[in-house]
């Protein structure tokens, strides 16, 4: 592993931040065992955007579960920076954003943000990188904000305050579940482009699970399109448009292009 | 009239604004105010029209006059069944509180008491109290472990269902940040539990007061429960009345005290808590 991830470097084609090796992923039902992933292989470098695109219930979530140590792995492996999700778990090299933004409804906007810094610390785990949650919470633009409590934001900065939280612990990774899919569009416009000036801004590895094509289009640098029960990788597909990426893009031909590819990796199974 | 009291209270709104939402409360209140005096008048019509004799019913004017003539008695009376009613009120809640921490964390545990907790509900609580005269004596204990049973009970069943009311992606959230079970208990379950506590509390906060007056029933010389056997067997119904009615007043105390304690605590919940 280690003398793979050195000859990358040799190359000059980064570090790999998350791999995945033949991975399956089965459940134990009532009546016998499901399989929700099957052989899935895939790599992530260092700094990159992956989005993960599917229809319901094809296991991209449970993929993002895996990787976050939330799921066991039945076959084959994960790796993140080289380490079992277990350790890098421990290690808090990544930090997970859920579709439903679990803040403590009782906790300021700023003490949701100290959460990650509060627990999880017995062994003597130090955090020796962590970033302050005032920064954090004007990054995400919610400056002036800090002592609203959740039921007085909207949707939007709700999710705007996970995002500030999971990123306190200046995680190398950042695994987010359909983060925005509650919101609607004109917000969901807004926090996407936010989103990649975050990423741009932190250097932060991201993969993203969503189910909306352009969403997976415009955010990714690449695309994972999985196919449904069991879900398997359809195609891995580099998205290339003019960078930074800016909402307009998506009017560009070359955009519509991408976002036809993409669906036609998900329509090849029906 | 109305009409120009009316247009009083909304020239005092705009300016001030406190007034004016005061008047409103009372304009609120008004018909129970209203009702609650008409009863208490027909209620003392009746007595004086028809002659109903003391022993029997009072009117209202005699029971009101018992809290002047003998208020030192009520007086005495109600601090012990106040002390009872408090002690019990925390002892129940307190070992329900502890039982419902433990039944979240230990499957064991919630399968082995649980349903003897259950039981321990079923049984009355009158039948109950000269159980525990006879285990422990006259004194104020008996009647502070009922008031405490019958509070144990709802705010057990209530503490339970707090403590896992926690959704299923805030525990992967404190998983994914490699939180233990003390981190979780303490940051997450006793503060998402707390609706659920209050909720019990509200109940438990009158009926320790019944706890405490039924306790007093049994062969005890003192409290607000013996009052009433005692006005009771002696024919002294104003005396009677005016016993209930501040036995009452205790539990409302109880209630409201409850009620604002909670909106203090649950700041962070909007809207629903009345």
């Amino acid at each position: 592993m280690r003398d793979e991830a050195a000859a990358e470097v040799a190359s000059g084609s980064g570090v790999t931040a998350i791999s995945v090796d033949r991975l399956v992923v089965r459940f134990e039902g009532n009546d016998g065992s499901i399989t929700a992933l099957s052989d899935v292989d895939f790599e992530v470098p260092e700094g990159g955007f992956v989005t993960m695109l599917g229809p319901s219930g094809c296991g991209k979530s449970t993929l993002l579960r895996a990787i976050a140590d939330l799921v066991p792995v039945s076959e084959g492996g994960i790796r993140v920076f080289g380490r079992t999700p277990e350790q890098s778990r421990l290690a808090r090299d990544f930090a997970f954003v859920f579709q439903d933004s679990t803040l403590l409804p009782w906790r300021s906007a700023i003490d949701n943000v100290r959460l990650p810094l509060e627990v999880g610390r017995r062994g003597g785990v130090e955090l020796e990188r962590h970033a302050e949650p005032e920064e954090l919470l004007a990054l995400v633009g919610l400056e002036g904000r800090e002592e609203a409590l959740p039921h007085e934001l909207s949707g939007g900065m709700k999710q705007r305050v996970s995002i500030a939280r999971a990123l306190v612990q200046k995680p190398r990774v950042l695994l987010m579940d359909e983060p925005f899919g509650a919101l609607d569009e004109i917000t969901r416009d807004k926090l996407n482009e936010e989103l990649l000036r975050i990423w741009r801004e932190t250097g932060t590895t991201i993969m993203f699970v969503t189910h909306s094509v352009p969403e997976a289009a415009f955010l990714g640098r690449k695309c994972l399109v999985l196919s449904a029960q069991p879900g398997r990788v359809r195609g891995y597909v580099g998205i290339d448009l003019a960078e930074p990426r800016q909402l307009g893009v998506r009017d560009t031909l070359e955009f519509v292009q991408i976002t036809s590819h993409l669906r036609s990796l998900l329509e090849v199974e029906e | 009239m109305k009409a120009v009291g009316y247009g009083k209270a909304q020239a005092l709104a705009a300016p001030a604004g406190d007034p004016g939402r005061r008047m409103e409360k009372w304009r609120h209140r008004a018909p129970a105010i209203a009702a609650a005096l008409g009863l208490l008048l027909l209620w003392q019509l009746i007595v004086d029209g028809f002659g109903v004799p003391t022993y029997i019913a009072p009117s209202p004017v005699q029971v009101l006059e018992v809290f002047g003539k003998e208020g030192e008695i009520l007086w005495i009376n109600f601090w012990p069944t106040l002390m009872e009613a408090a002690a019990g009120f925390a002892l129940g809640n307190g070992i329900a509180v502890v039982l419902a921490v433990w039944f979240v964390h230990s499957q064991l545990a919630e399968r082995a008491f649980y349903p003897i907790a259950v039981f321990i509900n079923t049984i009355p609580i009158i039948a109950i109290a000269p159980i525990l005269v006879l285990m422990l004596g006259n004194g104020y204990a008996p009647k502070i472990v009922i008031a405490a049973l019958i509070c144990f009970f709802p705010t057990l069943v209530n503490m339970v269902r707090g403590l896992k009311s926690v959704s299923p992606q805030m525990l992967d959230l404190m998983r994914v940040l490699s939180a233990n079970q003390a981190e979780v208990l303490w940051k997450i379950r006793l503060q998402s539990s707390l609706p659920f506590l209050f909720a019990a509390l509200k109940i438990a906060s009158t009926t320790s007061v019944i706890g405490a007056i039924v306790g007093e029933w049994i062969g005890s010389n003192y409290g607000l429960g013996s009052l009433i056997i005692e006005a009771t067997y002696n024919f002294r119904a104003p005396l009677l009345y005016a016993t209930v009615i501040l036995g009452a007043g205790m539990a409302v105390a109880a209630f409201t005290i409850t009620t604002i304690v909670e909106r203090r605590v649950l700041k962070w919940k909007p809207g629903d808590v009345i």
